[in-house]
């Protein structure tokens, strides 16, 4: 059976929320609700209201993601 | 995480091949018009039962988590890509059928698919069917120790560019175990990221799905079967293969 791929999209930070969440507002205008990925948290990566990010949805629930990267 | 399989564990997933295998052999057999993928189903869960495997596709979580996968096999018909629920429909001279079949032996998974015609098809459609298979074979040709998942995906892809097919992107092939679908997700074209190297003992399912002309996909309202944007056809070849030091290993065949 395929697997649905997660999606990976581009958006900016908008403002931190409790627990390390993130509302990002994608490219397409969309709000999303994202945490922060293990890789960048174990790098100790901080991520900041204004930074360009990649996010990564669900495709079973594309108000949800993580963020895998932050661009410079 | 992805895992490696160690030996044991592989004959496992053998096994569970295997009877993916005959299950698809058997449901080639049978198709002729007439026949209700219904019937088809049955006779791919009699198989995978009586064999002592389980069908991992019943009761498989989808889109919806209240729509669970209903039945053993999936069986789409013409521009349907993947995840056709069998029901009272009945094959038709002329269709193009793709069935994928699950099963699941001591834990351990086997998923594999073919793309069938009922009668001849026509020179481009024979292309289609004929070319998806070979991408699928190229791709597991590229999965050596020291390649990446981005090399299998540049093998699928070339095969449908250079043909001019429309490349699925928003299903992917993947890691397989003890579950279903793992990580890796294997993409049939180029993501630009190399992705996971590989190593001996990764199983991967390798899956292309190609089209005769978009790449954009649509789910029917009843939350699974999926079809292509603008009705064109579509073919869907799958092996599940380990990554061994000798060289890929197919998994899912008799």
């Amino acid at each position: 059976m395929a697997k649905r791929d997660a999606i990976e999209v581009e958006g900016t930070v908008i403002e931190p929320l409790p627990n390390t969440m993130f509302a990002v507002e994608l490219e397409n205008g969309h709000r999303v609700l994202a945490h922060i990925s293990g890789k960048l948290r174990m790098n100790f990566i901080r991520i900041l209201p204004g930074d360009r990010v990649r996010v990564e949805l669900s495709p079973y629930d594309l108000t949800r993601g993580r963020i895998t990267y932050r661009l410079k | 995480m992805v895992t490696r399989k160690s030996r044991s564990e592989i004959e496992r997933m053998r096994q569970a091949g295997r009877i993916v295998a005959e299950v698809l052999d058997k449901i080639g057999a049978e198709l002729r018009p007439g026949v209700s993928t219904a019937d088809l189903d049955a006779l791919a869960e009699a198989h995978i039962r009586a064999s002592g495997a389980t069908p991992s596709f019943k009761g498989y979580p989808g889109v919806n988590p209240r729509r669970p996968f209903p039945a053993s096999v999936c069986i789409s018909i013409d521009d349907e890509i993947v995840h056709g629920i069998p029901g009272e429909r009945t094959i038709r001279s002329g269709q193009i059928v793709s069935v994928d079949a699950g099963a699941i032996v001591d834990g351990w998974h086997g998923d594999g698919a073919r793309t069938f015609y009922v009668g001849d098809p026509p020179a481009r459609v024979r292309e289609l069917i004929d070319l998806t298979n070979a991408a699928m074979l190229a791709g597991i040709a590229a999965a050596v120790p020291g390649n990446h998942i981005d090399d299998i995906s540049a093998a699928v892809e070339d095969v449908a560019r250079a043909a001019g097919f429309g490349i699925i992107r928003q299903f992917v092939g993947h890691g397989i175990g003890t579950a279903m679908h793992e990580e890796p997700q294997v993409p049939n074209y180029r993501t630009g990221r190399p992705g996971r190297k590989l190593e001996p003992g990764i199983c991967l399912a390798i899956e292309p799905m190609f089209t005769l002309g978009t790449h954009d996909t649509r789910i029917l309202p009843d939350d699974w079967t999926v079809v292509t944007a603008d009705g064109s056809l579509a073919a869907h070849f799958e092996h599940s293969i380990a990554v061994t030091a000798d060289g890929p290993r197919i998994l899912t065949q008799a």
